[in-house]
């Protein structure tokens, strides 16, 4: 058939009709052409014959001038590039079906009973009307780095603070030269601890730089020398800096402030012999130390960088975050068909095995599950091909930087052949891979499609 | 069928017996099952809200700090991203090119379909068995199997970088879908009603318009919704077949993406612009809307 006859009988299909059908071959066979050219047409063109073209393709070179046999596919699975696409698809395809298809039935079953279900799950599936680059944009904005701009971190690393408080001085540090201390790395971070010993009735002076006095602690004062005593060691350790210039070096000045609340130990012959903490106006004492000489030592878990929360969009995490956006956008759809199908299992089995005593969990394991069973299949299988699929989230969310360890196969095929790889034979090589791969579900459509026509 | 807002509650015939003491943990369970419900919801509308919130802040406030921030100092909410983004000459006329190919591609989609549908269903014709076949079977092929050569195609026609190439792909893409889903429904169509016509002496192009058409009403709106926000949506055939004149909002969205951190002022008002259109029909047609994507889940 050509397009003109198509037309042509389209257009023979669109005139009125007078009288009887008489025609010499059967008439509907002509007329049929005519509803069907269009469609035919389209699919022929752009679905059909493409794929007899790609299949084909993807044994010429990049060019498409020379036949290279397998040669693509052969590059394909030994690129260390599509080896992590294809690692990345198989955790996709197994784990991003499980989630939303465990979660679909959680809510669910959760909102079985409840009156204003349909309320929650109008919420729960708005994301499927939304595009996955909305989503995606969505997500890099939960995701962000920051906790001052990422609501994923912000919330991490408050419950974390909670739990665990923030070093007070995380950027605190003495002046490299001439102050008296020096860094020393132990097992919880950077200490420091001065570099010549003070014996007891001594007192020493701890001047610390690196941070603004407006990030103190609330109660600091202005910072005082310490009175010697004796049988203890006593000292100072405050911000030796003065907004504005001005002030001396090394002494604690009117204008400085004590740095309270610093943990600090007594250190003999590698030991800890005593601990201590800075007062409010920085002023500390060591005593009942026995005579000799110690070394002061401010401890790693004063300076402690500050918590940063989670690297989510960083090379290990991408993959699982950008499976947690995707969860929440099918989520819904897993929920509302698992949803109809348990609206749909007969009360009566499930009060059966109420009357014969069976718990609330019983009921739901053996009568419920086994019954929904091929609901839950015909998601997952849903799921499974959607995913296999997956290109705008993974090619959103991922900054430019992880591309390639968060990709996928479908990302692959446009970043081989579009996204400035420009191999159109590795790219319908991939595209054949992603082909293949969907073939069981086509065959599983065609199969249930006849078995419904008997 | 499913709709969202089907209430999912069968009447409980029958309430088992149980012991005050079950009753109690019974009331208890619901209660915190309620609470239960509410913050997963609150979970699931949280992302997009800090979207919205995003969107009304000026880009100096959102690097300094968090969206949330502006809750407790509204004083921050502006709408200068919006006019900047409308006034900007680039997101407007892509405002537009998704219009451009989504409304003609989704018409294009539910005319060609039913047709085709009709035939299928209603007509008798030799191999008619074996090409339905073959559409269910082209349901689940990949788009990147076309991509390829579709562009190879349409260099030769002229068509690539233009609005039609890009609606032509999306509605033959389209089709598998639309001609099975049609005439699933079609074929319900009660045989009487088409004999009937027939033997008034109206044609099969009267038939399918008076009526088959008409009875196919309900299954062409969700089709018709369900093709509507898979166009709209789309990103990945837009970047291969449209250039800068003729780029969807999601194509121009994503070439902004690069400088998240520092374009945030303009992809953030640009997203919520993008879905506020499929976040209005989705409201308006859910019913339509979930019964497409429940039919839609072999596609």
């Amino acid at each position: 058939m050509t397009i003109e006859e198509g037309a042509s009988a389209v257009a023979a299909a669109g005139a009125p009709r007078q009288g009887p059908r008489t025609g010499r071959v059967n008439p509907s066979r002509w007329l049929a052409l005519g509803f069907l050219a269009p469609a035919l047409v389209l699919l022929g063109a752009i679905v059909v014959y493409p794929i007899v073209f790609t299949v084909i393709r993807s044994f010429f070179d990049a060019a498409g001038t020379r036949f290279i046999g397998v040669g693509n596919y052969t590059n394909m699975f030994t690129d260390s590039q599509t080896l992590v696409s294809l690692r990345n698809t198989v955790i996709w395809v197994i784990v991003a079906p499980t989630v939303v298809t465990a979660l679909g039935l959680v809510f669910a079953v959760l909102t079985e009973r409840i009156r204003w279900s349909s309320a929650f799950k109008l919420i729960v599936f708005m994301p499927m009307a939304v595009s996955f680059l909305a989503s995606g944009v969505i997500f890099r904005l939960v995701y962000q780095q920051s906790p001052d701009a990422g609501v994923a971190n912000a919330v991490i690393v408050s419950v974390h603070d909670a739990f665990a408080p923030p070093s007070p001085y995380p950027e605190a540090h003495p002046r490299p030269a001439k102050s008296g201390l020096t860094a020393q790395k132990t097992a919880g971070g950077t200490a420091y601890v001065t570099t010549s010993a003070v014996r007891p009735g001594q007192t020493a002076l701890l001047p610390l730089v690196g941070m603004k006095d407006t990030d103190l602690p609330a109660g600091a004062k202005t910072a005082a020398a310490a009175r010697a005593a004796p049988g203890a060691v006593t000292g100072t350790v405050w911000l030796d800096f003065t907004r504005g210039g001005g002030g001396t070096l090394g002494r604690p000045d009117r204008t400085e402030k004590g740095m309270p609340q610093m943990t600090m130990e007594a250190v003999s012959g590698g030991r800890t012999v005593a601990t201590t903490t800075s007062r409010d106006d920085g002023t500390f004492t060591f005593s009942g130390l026995k005579p000799g000489a110690y070394r002061l030592r401010l401890t790693a878990d004063n300076f402690a960088p500050p918590f940063g929360g989670v690297t989510w969009l960083g090379p290990t995490l991408i993959t699982p975050a950008i499976i947690g956006a995707y969860v929440w956008v099918w989520a819904g759809f897993a929920m509302v068909l698992i949803a109809a199908g348990l609206a749909a299992i007969p009360r009566e089995a499930l009060e059966a095995a109420r009357v014969d005593g069976a718990t609330e969990w019983q009921v739901f394991r053996r009568v419920t599950m086994p019954l929904l069973a091929p609901v839950l299949t015909v998601v997952f299988v849903t799921l499974a091909i959607n995913v296999l699929k997956i290109f705008d989230l993974v090619f959103i969310i991922a900054p430019g930087s992880v591309q390639a360890d968060a990709s996928v196969l479908a990302l692959d095929m446009w970043r081989d052949s579009f996204g400035g790889g420009n191999d159109y034979g590795l790219g319908s090589a991939v595209s054949v891979v992603l082909f293949v791969l969907v073939v069981p579900a086509m065959i599983m459509n065609i199969r249930r499609f006849r078995r419904e026509q008997e | 069928m499913t709709t969202v807002t089907e209430t999912a509650t069968p009447p409980h015939a029958g309430a088992p017996r149980r012991g005050p003491a079950a009753r109690i943990v019974g009331r208890v369970g619901g209660g915190v099952l309620r609470v239960a419900l509410v913050i997963i919801a609150l979970f699931w509308l949280l992302p997009s809200f800090g979207l919205f919130i995003a969107s009304l802040r000026t880009q100096a406030d959102n690097s300094a700090t968090g969206w949330w921030t502006a809750l407790t100092k509204p004083a921050q909410l502006t709408v200068s991203a919006y006019q900047e983004l409308l006034s900007g000459g680039w997101f407007v006329p892509s405002f537009w090119n998704t219009i451009l190919i989504t409304v003609p591609a989704t018409l294009a989609v539910v005319i060609i379909g039913a047709l085709a549908a009709y035939a299928f269903a209603w007509i008798d014709f030799p191999g008619r068995d074996w090409l339905f076949l073959l559409v269910v079977g082209l349901l689940v092929v990949p788009i990147q199997m076309g991509l390829i050569p579709v562009a190879k195609l349409y260099g030769g026609l002229g068509l690539m970088g233009t609005i039609p190439g890009v609606v032509i792909f999306h509605v033959a893409f389209g089709l598998p879908f639309a001609v099975f889903m049609l005439r699933n429904f079609f074929v319900g169509v009660p045989r009487d009603l088409l004999e009937a016509a027939r033997m008034d002496g109206g044609s099969e192009w009267t038939i399918f318009r008076r009526v088959v058409l008409p009875l196919g009403m309900p299954a062409i709106a969700s089709l018709g919704i369900f093709q509507f926000l898979w166009v709209w949506n789309d990103l990945l055939v837009a970047l291969v077949f449209s250039d800068t004149d003729s780029q969807p909002m999601t194509k121009a969205l994503q070439g902004q993406m690069r400088q998240f951190g520092t374009n945030i002022d303009v992809i953030a008002p640009g997203a919520f612009l993008s879905l506020i259109v499929p976040l209005i029909v989705f409201l308006a047609f859910q019913r339509y809307y979930v019964q497409g994507v429940m039919a839609g889940s072999v596609k």
